[in-house]
């Protein structure tokens, strides 16, 4: 169209047949509505792409965290006098664990303090050091550097989606402590840190004084070794500022910190609207500038099965589930499906109960996915008697789903098989079944096998129906067996969704991820099929 | 146990395909071509007889079982279950049978112990009779069918009738299908409208079951019958459908068009497995984008415009199902354009009229009948979709037309009233199945409009 636009002011063409003014103020406004229009088109689809690539890109940003894990290394000590090698199973390993761990900081001395510090590893610590114990009994007998997998909070710290970890800054002024540890007061050499404070949401008191309540940002001051959290600030003699603050680690000395000896760090999300609190932040810190914690490819999620807790939650049985969900309905939509579109393609009679059939196959095609879960719970659950949140009876209810769509590709495919294949056969005295059987069933079978992937890719994204029959169930074990209550991953990506913890959103998209692989793969292997064995007659 | 009775059965058939195929062949000492069948159809007429009859003794043996062990369980110890109500006993027997067969069991005490004990000797007496019956049968047959096969014996057409039998079955499967859905839900609404008259469930415009009961326990009877009132989730239904659609047609519309009449090969060929993508993607990453992504990002604009958003709004999970529909408008509409004869745009061209104007005024108005039966199937599929008002729309029932707010639909409630513990003959669990119903007759009459839509007033131009 764009050739014709420029072409019509072009110089050396015929006088235009537009010779009216009118008429050319017309056509142009014509055209106008033309790219108008086509650029609406254009915009249509270029916004359906978008919708794709802000879904897509979510998920995978979302997802990739949640692909490593945070571990720490502690020295474990395994030695007969924690773990008496005759009586492994009545270890409290978790404990042992936690030894490990406040070993490390031994100036954490309060309770409270004691419980925060425990809580940076996970809660599964002791199950996966018992099993490593029991895989290698070589560990016992003395210390071991054992790497524990953190806690879901401080693992999404380290991995920067809880806090802003904020930066060191160096202090232009001195910094003198009044004591090393406990709460203290500490003598800034000028005011700077007053308008610092200021601006991070202090609240303002009598006499400038400036107190940083948990909802303003947290102001750290590291020096002497240790680090302190300021709580209030106030202006003294010759410009200097007092500032109260409690210790979190403890320092060296009480010697003062020259100017630029001392560091500032501010993070800005306040403490009372983040889930880890500034000491947690201070020891991850510390572990982490030790060389302890590393991360690793999180095998935790993809081998294991689903936990509440989300460093410990893997997606391994959610796929089993679905594994055999699926290969319960492919065992029964396959050979019906296929079945039930060779009658009504080549020895339905036309009467009224093919019609029937084939109304009721379009007319199933088009039932919502929750009604074949409300069918499913009914019949197979409640009248049959058939086990809850079993894989058999999420196969059927999925293949009873599947059915329309591999009988209406079935159909097709066998449609497209000409007539003179099926002329031959019978023309050198094969019955009809044989000629179905042995001739336009194998040159149908490629079509056949892509609806079938297709529906099968269908029904493994399908989450409705089998929250249905109790397949939302919470169950940890990986199933064994077609009547093992199951869980399967579009379900368990429901129920992640749902749960509160920050860290099952990185787990949730992972899941995701997981799924749409295992479609792509589906998808990618039907594309295969129909290019390299579809025949066109 | 059963599983060896199943593959013993299967070794059986092969062998008996053997020995037809063997005896036909000796029947007529070698000359294969005396035969009236040929001598595989033997073998497989053999076969059929010596295994069928007995594996779909299996089948109706395993699906009638667990119901008859279940009752006589319950029946054995009725003393016991007495007191208790309909969920106990069934947790009851499910954990009895959980202790017999190995699983997850509840919680173990003496009563269930010897419930699971009495489960494990009945199972085994009527897994010997399947065993006994299954071989009986299969020897049966096995003598019958071998008695049969001679030179003149027309096992091709004994094969061949048993193979259409088993054809006409499987496509009757979806005829029964139908049947299932609509009993199973007539059924199951019928009780639910003996306990809450059905013009109080239509009608009705206060929707709240789980405060359904007044008493506790066994008191537990009185049934409130003025929260069951579906208006609100009807209306909630409709709004986010109105909401999708609202995304869904013009996009979906004008892609199909753009992609029919402007696009050029390239951009065709990254834009049509886009649109396959987005159809392929399952309801439930939607509902997780929809929840997590869109519904706070919404919120966030609302609060900077100063408008109360709630987290939970109509308009996130409807924009996201429109998301959703966009491939299924487009690839039907697109179909429907591309059915339009290429003379009526030719004829259009050469009356002078630019592209833009032979779509507008030429194509469309032609397709219009197959546009109108997409977009009602659009309707019918948005209405019946479950997982993103699960997870993006709200819970509580609100009767208004605001899309910033919570509204709940049908599908939502469907979910929330049967996901968990239930007991199966309260009213709040059969609310469900009624709900179930309307959502179904809504979707086949939509389903049945648009057909006729498109028989009635499709125009025949070839």
């Amino acid at each position: 169209m764009t050739d014709a636009i420029s072409s019509l002011g072009a110089v050396g063409r015929p006088v235009s047949i537009h010779t009216d003014d009118a008429a050319k103020a017309r056509l142009k406004g014509r055209y106008r509505t033309e790219t108008w229009f086509k650029w609406l088109g254009a915009a249509a689809v270029a916004l359906a792409g978008l919708f794709l690539v802000l879904l897509l890109s979510t998920i995978v940003t979302q997802a990739i965290p949640a692909l490593r894990q945070n571990y720490v290394t502690l020295p474990i000590d395994l030695s007969a006098a924690k773990v008496d090698p005759a009586k492994l199973d009545e270890v409290n390993y978790d404990a042992i664990a936690q030894e490990a761990l406040t070993a490390k900081f031994p100036d954490v001395t309060s309770r409270q303090d004691k419980r925060l510090l425990r809580g940076l590893i996970s809660t599964g610590t002791g199950v996966f050091l018992r099993k490593d114990i029991a895989a290698d009994p070589g560990m016992l007998g003395g210390t071991v550097d054992y790497a524990v997998p953190l806690d879901d909070f401080a693992d999404l710290y380290l991995k920067g989606l809880l806090a802003d970890v904020g930066s060191d800054e160096a202090i232009s002024t001195s910094v003198t402590p009044s004591q090393t540890s406990g709460d203290i007061d500490l003598t800034f050499g000028d005011d700077a840190m007053q308008a610092l404070a200021r601006g991070h949401g202090a609240t303002e008191g009598e006499n400038g004084m400036l107190t940083l309540t948990s909802g303003a940002s947290s102001l750290l001051v590291a020096f002497n070794g240790g680090t302190v959290k300021l709580t209030a600030l106030s202006p003294a003699a010759n410009g200097t500022v007092i500032a109260k603050g409690t210790v979190i680690e403890a320092l060296d000395s009480t010697a003062p910190a020259a100017s630029g000896q001392a560091f500032l760090r501010v993070i800005e999300t306040p403490e009372a609207s983040r889930k880890i609190s500034d000491k947690m932040i201070v020891w991850l810190d510390t572990l982490n500038s030790a060389g302890l914690i590393e991360s690793r490819f999180n095998s935790i999620f993809f081998f294991t099965g689903a936990s509440r807790e989300p460093e410990l939650a893997g997606v391994w049985g959610a796929v089993v589930g679905s594994f055999l969900t699926m290969i319960v309905t492919l065992a029964i939509a396959f050979p019906i499906g296929v079945s039930a579109a060779i009658y009504l393609e080549e020895f339905a009679p036309r009467n009224r109960l093919t019609t029937m059939i084939e109304v009721n196959i379009n007319n199933l095609a088009a039932v919502p996915s929750i009604v074949f879960g409300l069918l499913g719970l009914a019949v197979f659950l409640n009248f049959f008697g058939m086990p809850r949140s079993a894989p058999v009876v999420g196969g059927m209810v999925l293949a009873l789903m599947t059915l329309p769509i591999i009988i209406i590709a079935s159909r097709a495919s066998l449609r497209a098989v000409p007539p003179s294949i099926r002329e031959a056969a019978l023309g050198i005295g094969a019955s009809k079944v044989q000629t179905v059987f042995h001739h336009v069933l194998p040159l149908a079978m490629p079509g056949i096998m892509t609806g079938t992937i297709l529906g099968m890719a269908h029904a493994l994204g399908e989450t409705a129906p089998l929250l249905m029959i109790g397949m939302v169930a919470f169950i940890v074990d990986i199933p064994g067996g077609f009547t093992d209550p199951a869980t399967i991953l579009p379900v368990q990506i429901f129920m992640w969704a749902d749960f509160p913890e920050a860290g099952f959103q990185q787990k949730t998209s992972a899941a995701i991820l997981i799924l749409l692989v295992f479609l792509v793969i589906m998808n990618a292997i039907a594309v295969i099929l129909r290019r390299r064995f579809e025949r066109r007659w | 146990m059963v599983g060896y009775l199943v593959v013993l059965l299967l070794v059986l058939a092969a062998a008996a395909y053997w020995i037809g195929r063997t005896r036909a062949i000796a029947s007529v000492n070698g000359d294969v071509a005396r035969l009236h069948s040929l001598p595989g159809q033997h073998g497989m007429f053999l076969a059929l007889f010596a295994a069928g009859p007995a594996l779909l003794a299996i089948v109706v043996w395993s699906l009638v079982t667990p119901g008859i062990e279940s009752s006589i369980i319950a029946d054995r110890f009725s003393s016991e279950l007495s007191g208790m109500g309909v969920p106990q006993v069934e947790a009851f027997i499910r954990d009895a049978r959980a202790m017999a067969f190995g699983g997850l069991v509840g919680f173990a005490d003496p009563t269930k112990e010897a419930a699971a004990a009495v489960y494990k000797s009945i199972h085994t007496t009527s897994t010997w009779i399947i065993w006994a019956v299954a071989l009986v049968l299969s020897a049966s047959g096995f003598y019958w069918a071998y008695s049969r096969i001679a030179q003149a014996y027309r096992a091709r057409h004994v094969v061949e009738r048993i193979l259409r039998a088993f054809l006409i079955a499987c496509s009757v499967v979806a005829i029964l299908t139908t049947i299932g859905i609509v009993l199973s839900l007539i059924f199951e609404s019928l009780r639910f409208f003996q306990q809450v008259p059905f013009y109080k469930f239509l009608f009705g415009t206060h929707w709240s079951p789980q405060s359904a009961f007044t008493g506790a326990g066994a008191e537990a009877g009185a049934v409130n019958e003025d929260i069951f009132g579906m208006v609100p989730l009807f209306a909630g239904t409709l709004l986010i459908t109105f909401i999708a659609m609202l995304v869904a047609a013009p996009i979906g519309l004008m892609a199909a068009i753009y992609l029919s009449d402007y696009a050029s090969k390239s951009v065709r060929a990254v834009a049509k497995p886009v649109l396959e993508i987005l159809a392929g993607i399952p309801t439930v990453v939607y509902g997780f984008f929809a929840a997590l992504t869109v519904a706070p990002y919404f919120r966030g604009i609302g609060e900077s415009l100063g408008l109360n958003v709630a987290s939970e709004s109509a308009l996130a999970a409807g924009v996201v199902m429109g998301i959703m529909i966009i491939p299924f408008v487009s690839s039907l509409s697109d179909d429907v354009i591309n059915a339009v004869p290429q003379s009526l745009r030719d004829g259009s061209a050469g009356l002078g009229a630019t592209k833009s104007e032979t779509i507008r005024k030429v194509v469309l108005p032609a397709a219009l009948p197959g546009i109108v039966s997409a977009m009602l199937l659009a309707v019918s599929r948005a209405i019946g979709e479950t997982m993103i008002v699960v997870m993006a729309a709200g819970l509580a029932a609100n009767l208004t037309a605001n899309p910033l707010e919570a509204v709940t639909t049908v599908t939502v409630q469907i979910v929330t009233l049967l996901v968990g513990d239930q007991e199966f003959d309260s009213a709040k669990t059969l609310a469900a199945f009624a709900l179930g119903l309307v959502l179904f007759c809504i979707t086949l009459s939509l389903n049945i409009v648009a057909l006729r839509v498109v028989q009635k007033y499709r125009e025949q131009y070839d």
